[in-house]
């Protein structure tokens, strides 16, 4: 399973109420405001750390970092693009948490 | 593969649509086809001619309108369009007003549905 | 068309009702695709849950409501209806405070949605052909 995560952590309960549902092997991709989520050393590092811990692959999009001006991301997170996205879609199925 | 797209936000206020746009650029670029894009909720509001954007940013109704120009599929539910004032007349060329039957063969048909929203 | 070879098609609802329109638009959805060959679910998480509270009553608001459409879900052939165990106990909520979305044909005995642990819905997530998120 590919989840979508669009929200940043502080403002909203998206990325931590995700992970209640993602199983080992599946995929998060955070995207658009949910790229804060993939910032290392902040309050909300630790759910995409303890994602990681559960062998649950992290990615978060490049061109919404960038925009953000983010750039140290939690080791492990790997940092995608559009082209990236769809491969991930191609690969999973998908579920979006708006 | 064959994939769908649902957009439930308008244009400018939520990324939705930029990143919906930017996933459809790519999927094309890799050879996969777009068995149609869906507008539904304040999604209706991206493909209406009306829009008039400063020079110097893009302008979302006409980049859907080339997309459909290119042979995909793009529907606004006639329900959402509707209720918020959106009729043929004031829509760009090649997209078109359906029900929510589209949404279904679309979720049906294509390998995956992947949505923007809010 | 044989129920296996019928596409899998999940709805999950997580948005609180009446704040903003995507849990009414969404129902829209959910009664027009019942009308097709697909084998539906709908799954109520997070403030999705509120949707399904018992007793809502938006004649104050001005605004339509949609608790009298939910009570007819099974009518509309949505059988499989589920709320997220987790969601409602962090709301305080138990079984008791859902609406009725049916009644069962032989029994009569009133139909509420099921409530599931996020494991067996993360299992059923894993089944869809596609989900669409309302």
């Amino acid at each position: 399973m590919l989840h979508t995560v669009n929200k940043s952590p502080f403002q909203n309960m998206a990325l931590e109420n995700c992970l209640r549902f993602t199983q080992s092997g599946d995929v998060i991709l955070l995207m658009e405001d949910g790229v804060y989520g993939a910032v290392s050393g902040t309050a909300k590092s630790p759910l995409v750390e303890s994602a990681l811990a559960k062998k649950i692959k992290v990615y978060a999009l490049g061109a919404d970092l960038k925009a953000r001006a983010l750039g140290e991301t939690i080791q492990g997170v790997e940092v995608t693009d559009y082209s990236g996205f769809v491969d991930l879609v191609e690969a999973n199925r998908i579920h979006s948490w708006l | 593969m064959k994939l769908a797209v649902c957009i439930y936000e308008g244009p400018y206020n939520h990324e939705a649509s930029d990143s919906a746009y930017n996933f459809i650029k790519a999927a094309v670029a890799k050879g996969h086809e777009i068995r149609g894009i869906f507008f539904y909720h304040d999604g209706v509001y991206n493909v209406t001619k009306l829009m008039d954007p400063p020079q110097d940013d893009r302008h979302i109704a006409n980049r859907w309108s080339e997309l459909g120009a290119t042979g995909i599929d793009i529907v606004v539910c006639i329900a959402a369009a509707k209720r918020r004032g959106i009729v043929d007349e004031v829509l760009v060329p090649n997209v078109r007003i359906s029900g929510l039957g589209q949404l279904t063969m679309m979720a049906i048909e294509a390998d995956r549905m992947v949505i923007f929203g809010d | 068309m044989s129920e296996e070879s019928k596409k899998k098609i999940m709805f999950t609802v997580r948005k609180p009702p009446h704040g903003t329109i995507y849990v009414y638009e969404g129902l829209e959805v959910k009664l027009i695709m019942a009308a097709y060959d697909a084998d539906i679910s709908v799954v109520f998480i997070d403030d999705g849950v509120y949707a399904l509270k018992a007793g809502q009553d938006t004649r104050e608001l001005g605004i339509k409501g949609f608790e009298a459409t939910y009570g007819v879900l099974v009518d509309y052939e949505i059988q499989k209806v589920y709320v997220d165990r987790q969601s409602m106990e962090e709301r305080g909520l138990t079984e008791d405070d859902l609406l009725v979305i049916g009644e069962d044909e032989d029994t009569e005995e009133p139909i509420r949605p099921k409530m599931v642990d996020s494991s067996e819905i993360a299992a059923m997530m894993a089944e869809q052909h596609n989900i669409l998120s309302f």
